[in-house]
């Protein structure tokens, strides 16, 4: 039993991570990630969010009514993603002054709601919350990543810690920058699934939120 | 599409042809081999204007965007195809559209984006859909925004070029910063300003000076039938009028910035605009209008760039919009 929820965390982080495999949530991929510590914050939120979302609906998925569930979700969604927000409006102000408003748009966040319906409605309780830390782990990875990456070219820093004096690639902290980075590395993820694991070209999707 | 591999599908197309056929001799490396030539004049005449960093400007964006995709090629584990003289034209386009001082590194940053990023990953020669020299310089305009704008003087001199030209800014810099009045006064009358516009005898990216040599090499390709006036017509022509509808100086707005070299030899790139001649109509219209509107009203003082790279996306949609009416073909509904 331990080592399908290994399978099911890593599902999320690697084979069917929601950015670069899903490509699930692209707006907050590129909209946040001009730097490592946005993208992890954002990541962190999600990834509460996520696991809270689908552990709330998988408990929840014999009382709701298959017709109603889609407000059902949203509902609960809601509920986490104002917890959240109210948690980083008291804890961390400049993070929540950078980043409120797309904390709020985790509510239509097309990775969540996924989830809830496809897995967390099916399955139960502790399947469900694997599933949720381990998509969550993969959006967080992807948007650390990507943040790493942009902030690395287009800051000329890490984290903060600035290696160059200037911007190499301005252009990377654009929105532009963020399609790029992105682009380029879901396809670095295709070609080592393709190469080494003998995966199906994935990905595209077709992005929502 | 690729006959080359697979004999009996070309064995096939042959088979089905009915009469006799000429070959007409033109293939894809002989128009971009001769496209390159046509530049060639108005390369000339910016090593002349600029000197040498014109020169060391040109060849590496050439030799990197030759290099960039004999790479990209090889990783893909595609046939190197750095001898359709493609590679050649998108690097000396991109060179073109630079000014003559930015450090080395931009040129082989611009050719590696507009090869690798816009052309190979896009599939390569025809399946890209942005004109690939027109991305490299976008990138380079968004990520080293200070040396895409600081242009270098003309050095050489002609005998109508005076030596208190306009100076380090262009024309059109000039003209949205300071106003007309201020552009005028940098020469000696408006017909002297048209002259030396003609000339290139003024700030700008290499290939945007020179707009006499600009002309010759494009009056070449519309005589050998490789461009047609459709698109650089309509183009110049929006640009100009709407720039006297609004109050503008049409010959001005035709003679400054990039739109010579844009309109002839790269809003005509085969790939990246309209095959029907309706549609390219339609398509020079659109660059004419955005062009005028992010010249008269956007912030910065050209569009060209962005007009045909917008326009490029439509292309696809404009070719559809505009597909001829077959005739004898049964309607659904009846």
């Amino acid at each position: 039993m331990a080592a399908s929820y290994k399978k099911l965390i890593l599902n999320g982080i690697f084979s069917e991570n929601p950015v670069f495999r899903l490509a699930l949530s692209l707006c907050p991929a590129v909209a946040v990630t001009t730097s490592v510590r946005n993208g992890f914050l954002m990541g962190v939120a999600v990834l509460c969010v996520m696991t809270m979302v689908n552990i709330t609906v998988s408990i929840l998925r014999n009382l709701i009514n298959p017709k109603v569930r889609i407000p059902a979700y949203i509902l609960i969604i809601a509920t986490y993603v104002s917890i959240t927000e109210m948690m980083m409006r008291a804890y961390s102000r400049t993070a929540y002054k950078q980043m409120g408003l797309y904390i709020q748009l985790i509510v239509v966040f097309a990775i969540i709601i996924s989830r809830a319906e496809l897995f967390a409605s099916r399955n139960k309780v502790l399947p469900s919350a694997a599933d949720g830390f381990g998509m969550g782990l993969g959006f967080l990875g992807a948007l650390v990543l990507v943040g790493a990456v942009r902030e690395l070219i287009g800051k000329g820093s890490i984290a903060g810690f600035h290696i160059t004096a200037s911007s190499p690639l301005l252009i990377m902290v654009l929105p532009t920058g963020g399609f790029f980075v992105i682009g380029l590395l879901m396809g670095l993820f295709n070609w080592i699934d393709q190469r080494y694991y003998g995966g199906r070209p994935g990905g595209g999707g077709g992005g929502h939120h | 599409m690729d006959t080359e591999k697979n004999p009996q599908v070309e064995a096939r197309v042959f088979r089905a042809s009915v009469g006799p056929h000429i070959s007409s001799g033109e293939s894809v490396p002989h128009i971009m081999w001769t496209v390159s030539a046509a530049l060639l004049p108005a390369a000339g005449l910016s090593i002349y204007y600029f000197g040498l960093p014109a020169l060391s400007v040109l060849v590496l964006s050439i030799v990197s965007a030759i290099v960039f995709e004999a790479l990209a090629q090889k990783l893909a584990g595609a046939k190197i195809t750095i001898s359709d003289g493609s590679a050649i034209l998108t690097g000396l386009l991109l060179g073109m559209n630079l000014p003559a001082s930015v450090p080395f590194y931009l040129p082989v940053i611009g050719s590696a984006v507009a090869v690798i990023i816009t052309k190979q990953l896009f599939g390569g020669l025809g399946y890209n859909i942005f004109n690939p020299a027109l991305i490299g310089r976008a990138f380079l305009m968004a990520s080293f925004p200070r040396f895409m704008t600081t242009w270098p003087l003309p050095q050489g001199s002609l005998s109508l070029a005076r030596p208190d030209a306009v100076t380090g800014a262009t024309p059109l810099g000039i003209l949205k910063e300071e106003g007309y009045r201020k552009l005028l006064s940098h020469f000696a009358s408006r017909h002297d300003m048209y002259v030396q516009l003609l000339l290139g005898h003024r700030g700008g990216a290499m290939g945007e000076t020179g707009i006499v040599a600009l002309l010759f090499g494009a009056a070449y390709l519309l005589y050998k039938g490789y461009i047609t006036w459709h698109i650089p017509v309509t183009f110049i022509a929006t640009v100009a009028v709407l720039t006297a509808v609004f109050g503008g100086d049409p010959w001005l707005a035709m003679l400054s910035g990039g739109l010579v070299l844009g309109a002839f030899f790269m809003a005509t790139d085969y790939v990246t605009v309209p095959q029907l001649k309706r549609a390219q109509v339609a398509f020079g219209l659109g660059c004419g209008i955005i062009t005028a509107l992010i010249r008269l009203e956007g912030g910065y003082p050209e569009g060209v760039c962005y007009a045909i790279l917008l326009m490029n996306c439509f292309t696809p949609l404009l070719d559809r919009a505009f597909k001829a009416k077959k005739f004898g073909e049964a309607s659904a509904k009846a």
